[in-house]
């Protein structure tokens, strides 16, 4: 491939994403004011860290000042996937890409970026994975830029659903997996019983949003992974 | 918050994130062969998501009500493999929905 047809396909591909991330990033804009922060805090949120659910249990620690330690923890905690699609997407790089550049592709590398990358056939030119990044990136950080500001003009009824509109994403990531391995099921159910615990047991509710996320998703992910070890089929 | 606290924790968000997508993006150049940490790796998003999800998804509505409805139409929807934009629009719809029916007819 040429180097601008590359970029050009790039882009061209990213354009799907692109559209998904407005309305997510939308929904998060308005979750950000809501939890008082300005218009360009939440805009410089997701200008720099382009990471739904990270950013999703941030807000409320940034907004409530937690500890700092927390909120390291919480996002690699969260984010920890990336460290998998990165080591995955390591090896669809061809020779051109040295240090520098690998710095520079890992800021985006998010979930629906690294599931197009990865379907490509053989090592695509680095123009391809430069176009495909770029109009994600916008539609992030317009979709946050809209949602903080009209968040304030549009009705309350239209905020409180929108305001849903990011556990619905999470939900169509979580459900087909659960459905077809029921091992996942009974590690998703598990994680939800101790999440629920942390909610609704009196002396459990003083903790900290980002330790319950952290606490619930380790002991249910390593039970899981000690009773349960994956097979070959899963490792992709 | 200052201005200035904000940038303290923009930071510390921004800077883990991408510490956790680039170290392995430059260190890693075998793959993982131990198979806890594989395992672990693979259950742990969609515990994360889960518990980021549930309960919380119950009391980010002004009545549980539609919040339930809301989540109800999400799982059936994922059920049918849609989308990740239409699972969550018609989470929003059905909560919308539900929020009119509740203010305006009882």
């Amino acid at each position: 491939m040429i180097k601008s047809a590359a970029f050009k396909q790039g882009i061209k591909d990213g354009i799907p994403i692109c559209l998904g991330y407005l309305s997510v990033s939308f929904a998060f804009g308005i979750f950000c004011i809501e939890q008082g922060l300005t218009v360009l805090e939440a805009l410089l949120i997701s200008m720099t860290c382009v990471t739904s659910a990270g950013q999703l249990a941030a807000v409320p620690i940034m907004a409530s000042c937690g500890s700092l330690i927390e909120l390291a923890l919480t996002q690699i905690i969260i984010n920890l996937r990336y460290s998998l699609m990165s080591i995955s997407l390591s090896q669809k790089l061809d020779e051109t890409f040295n240090a520098r550049r690998r710095c520079a592709i890992s800021f985006m590398v998010t979930d629906e970026i690294f599931g197009v990358a990865s379907s490509q056939d053989g090592k695509p030119p680095k123009e391809y994975f430069y176009g495909l990044m770029l109009t994600p990136w916008f539609g992030w950080a317009t979709g946050t830029l809209v949602g903080a500001a009209a968040g304030n003009i549009l009705p309350e009824i239209v905020i409180t659903a929108l305001a849903v509109a990011i556990y619905g994403m999470f939900v169509a990531i979580v459900v087909p997996p659960a459905r077809d391995n029921r091992n996942v099921l009974y590690c998703v159910l598990t994680a939800i019983a101790l999440s629920c615990i942390f909610a609704f047991v009196p002396f459990l509710k003083v903790v900290q949003s980002g330790f319950v996320i952290i606490i619930c998703s380790v002991v249910a992910s390593a039970l899981f992974a000690y009773l349960k070890p994956i097979g070959e089929g899963e490792r992709s | 918050m200052s201005f200035n606290t904000f940038l303290i924790y923009l930071a510390v968000t921004a800077g883990t994130t991408y510490l956790v997508r680039v170290v392995p993006m430059l260190l890693v150049k075998k793959e993982i062969e131990n198979k806890f940490i594989l395992s672990f790796l693979y259950y742990m998003p969609y515990a994360v998501l889960s518990v980021m999800t549930i309960p919380a998804i119950f009391t980010a509505t002004n009545y549980i009500a539609s919040a339930v409805v809301g989540f109800g139409v999400a799982v059936f929807l994922a059920l049918k493999n849609k989308s990740l934009t239409t699972v969550a629009i018609a989470a929003c719809l059905g909560v919308l929905a539900t929020e009119l029916v509740i203010t305006y007819l009882f």
